[in-house]
């Protein structure tokens, strides 16, 4: 790749501890940027309020899903013991609820599961085995022991110099432009 | 792999109320818990004793597909089982094999929703052991079925005959049952390894190695915006797995709760099934933390604290099955039931009267020895104790599946059940492919959930009034994770 094809992706500002890293979050935050991440090799307590991020809409996917699961495995009890092939079995009754329990609980498991891990790497936008991240070299440390805080370029706020200067007022161990 | 980096022991169970007990002991870093823990995979050498410990295993992975082979050519009649006893070793160890799986359940998902910080060490081993105890629980009930290339009928699919399976069967909420329980370990398991592949790809010195943990971490870079929802996820995770553990091993029992057999036919099963699963469960934890604690040096992060608080659950458990075993005996005389009474007095001095021996001794005498703390924090002890509850645990569903089978209502459908040496084999086999996918897991993947625990560690946290004391983390207090170091063991 020739130099000129290259763009800005954005500024990246390294820490060695959390505290650096929650801070710098906090300025960034009150500086209203929105093309922003943090990147650390766990999750931090208090982070969430520090970058200000807004529940997940995980959970009500998921029990959109268990509603399914649940239904289908009524429905499919229903459909295939009573209606479609009854069967007598010990004098008991085509459809009988209690029966159909641990079935209808198994399948609402199932679905919400399958669907929490399923919205998990939709909305996370992975898999995404390429990221320009991955070209700075001193960021495979984001899985080990540093904390990384990056601001992108196609945030509206972002601006060379001021961006620059705030992120160099975060006292982290060093600030530098990522290409793209 | 690791030669053996002979680390100390560090004693960090002390009870002190004024001082949170570290989890992760020594001078550790993050840093060096990523060193320690990714090491083990990355080493080039291949360490002989690992080596030789797969050869073996792959060896009895060969014998089960000898044996499945055999069965399949020569029909089930090379087994024990006969009539009246036509549940032989395929069930007894179907169910011992799932049962070890509720422990990793448990340590992964029930012990995080209670927010017990010391599960992050060793629940990656433990979910590892859950999905291949599963894996060869699941084998069994595929090759009982007599004709296993028809095990597909225990599905509802739309089929030429017009038929669906009966769902008012216990048999058919197990194939549910274990399904579901299968896939969500799976998937707990992998969400979880999916920063610690992260890590590894990071740290990769080769191309192939970069790509085969990049296509496995699927492009985790430890954005706090995929944190977030990986939390969540997690937790939701967690809170399905709970009651789907609990319901697996009551659904398991329901396979002998439903049936009409004295013995059988009660309903203290779900309860006294789940307690014994995740008591035999926790046995195998053991077996399996100690010796991989040892070689691979991981003493400081798996450390003494965690091996106790495993023995005081193992206790715990061992007193309510206990428990279990005694009530049976008293609702069988309450009941007044000539048949139910009959029964548990066969248990005690009928022709299995050895097995039932067996299986009380190693259940619920042998961990008496836990009440000790001594005991709890000496690693021959708790060997000890684990390796008798493994077998203990197995002989109980022998007892169970045994001797209702070979004593029914009608002294002229009695009949005694003996193993053949295909039975023995295959049971062996099952534990060679269990120890071969465990010992490649060692080799390849992540054996510490590394994100989890630098979770854990007293740097993980800000230093500020309202993060801190919320109680469900461990070592912030300034000072509190400096330890003493007192004996070696």
């Amino acid at each position: 790749m020739s130099e000129t094809n290259k763009q800005l992706y954005g500024y990246l500002v390294e820490f060695d501890n959390v505290d650096g890293l929650v801070n710098a979050a906090e300025k960034v935050r009150d500086a209203g940027y929105s093309d922003w991440d943090c990147h650390s090799p766990f999750p931090i307590h208090g982070m969430d309020d520090a970058m200000g991020i807004k529940p997940t809409v995980i959970p009500w996917i998921v029990l959109c899903a268990g509603i399914t699961g649940c239904t289908a495995a009524l429905a499919m009890q229903w459909w295939m013991n009573a209606i479609d092939y009854p069967t007598i079995i010990s004098g008991k009754p085509f459809f009988s609820l209690p029966a159909n329990i641990p079935i209808i609980f198994e399948l609402t498991v199932l679905f919400s599961a399958l669907t929490a891990v399923g919205s998990l790497f939709a909305l996370n936008g992975l898999p995404q085995l390429y990221h320009p991240l991955f070209t700075v070299e001193k960021f495979a440390r984001a899985t080990d022991d540093r904390f990384f805080l990056v601001i992108e370029a196609s945030d509206p706020r972002f601006d060379l110099e001021k961006t620059r200067q705030l992120l160099e007022s975060c006292n982290g161990l060093s600030v530098e432009k990522v290409e793209d | 792999m690791v030669t053996a980096p002979y680390t100390r022991e560090i004693d960090n169970t002390q009870d002190d109320p004024r001082v949170r007990a570290p989890l992760v002991t020594g001078d550790n870093d993050f840093g060096s818990v990523t060193n320690k823990v990714c090491s083990i995979v990355e080493d080039p050498r291949i360490h002989r004793a690992w080596l030789i410990m797969l050869a073996i295993s792959v060896s009895f992975l060969g014998i089960l597909g000898a044996m499945i082979s055999y069965l399949v050519w020569e029909g089930v009649g090379v087994w024990g089982v006969n009539n009246p006893v036509g549940w032989g070793f395929a069930i007894i160890n179907f169910v011992f094999w799932v049962g070890i799986g509720h422990a990793g359940t448990l340590i992964s998902a029930i012990l995080y929703l209670f927010r017990q910080k010391w599960r992050t060490s060793i629940n990656r081993s433990a979910e590892a052991m859950t999905i291949f105890a599963v894996m060869c629980a699941g084998i069994f009930p595929g090759i009982h079925v007599g004709r296993p290339w028809l095990a597909f009928y225990l599905f509802p699919y739309p089929n030429f005959m017009g038929m669906w399976p009966n769902f008012r069967s216990p048999l058919l909420w197990d194939v549910f049952a274990v399904g579901t329980y299968a896939t969500v370990s799976v998937l707990f398991w992998y969400v979880g390894m999916i920063p610690d592949l992260a890590t590894l790809r990071d740290r990769a010195k080769n191309k192939y190695r970069r790509i085969a943990y990049g296509v496995l971490s699927m492009g985790w870079r430890g954005s706090h915006r995929h944190w977030h929802r990986h939390e969540v996820a997690y937790l939701i995770l967690a809170a399905l797995a709970t009651p789907l553990v609990l319901s697996v091993h009551s659904v398991v029992s329901f396979d002998f709760a439903v049936a009409q057999l004295p013995g059988w036919h009660t309903t203290i099963f779900p309860p006294y099934f789940v307690a014994g699963a995740i008591f035999g469960g926790f046995a195998m934890v053991l077996t399996l933390l100690i010796p991989v604690r040892h070689f691979l040096g991981l003493k400081e992060i798996v450390t003494l604290r965690h091996i106790e608080n495993m023995n005081k659950v193992l206790l715990f458990t061992s007193c309510i099955v206990g428990y279990a075993y005694s009530v049976e005996f008293f609702t069988a005389w309450y009941s007044a039931d000539r048949f139910e009474m009959f029964t548990f007095l066969n248990r005690m001095f009928g022709p299995y009267q050895w097995a039932y021996c067996v299986m009380v001794f190693c259940n619920v005498i042998a961990p008496q020895l836990l009440w000790s703390k001594k005991n709890r924090t000496n690693l021959y002890v708790t060997m000890f104790v684990a390796m008798c509850v493994n077998v203990g645990m197995w002989f109980e569903r022998f007892v169970i599946v045994v001797t209702s089978l070979s004593r029914d209502f009608l002294p002229s459908s009695w009949g005694m059940y003996y193993p053949t040496l295909i039975d023995i084999l295959t049971l062996m086999g099952s534990f060679g492919l269990f120890f071969t996918c465990f010992l490649l897991f060692l080799r390849f993947l992540p054996a510490i959930a590394m994100a989890e625990v630098k979770t854990v560690m007293p740097q993980a946290h800000l230093d500020r009034g309202h993060h801190r004391g919320a109680g469900d983390y461990h070592g912030d207090i300034p000072g509190a994770h400096k330890v003493e170091v007192k004996a070696e063991v």
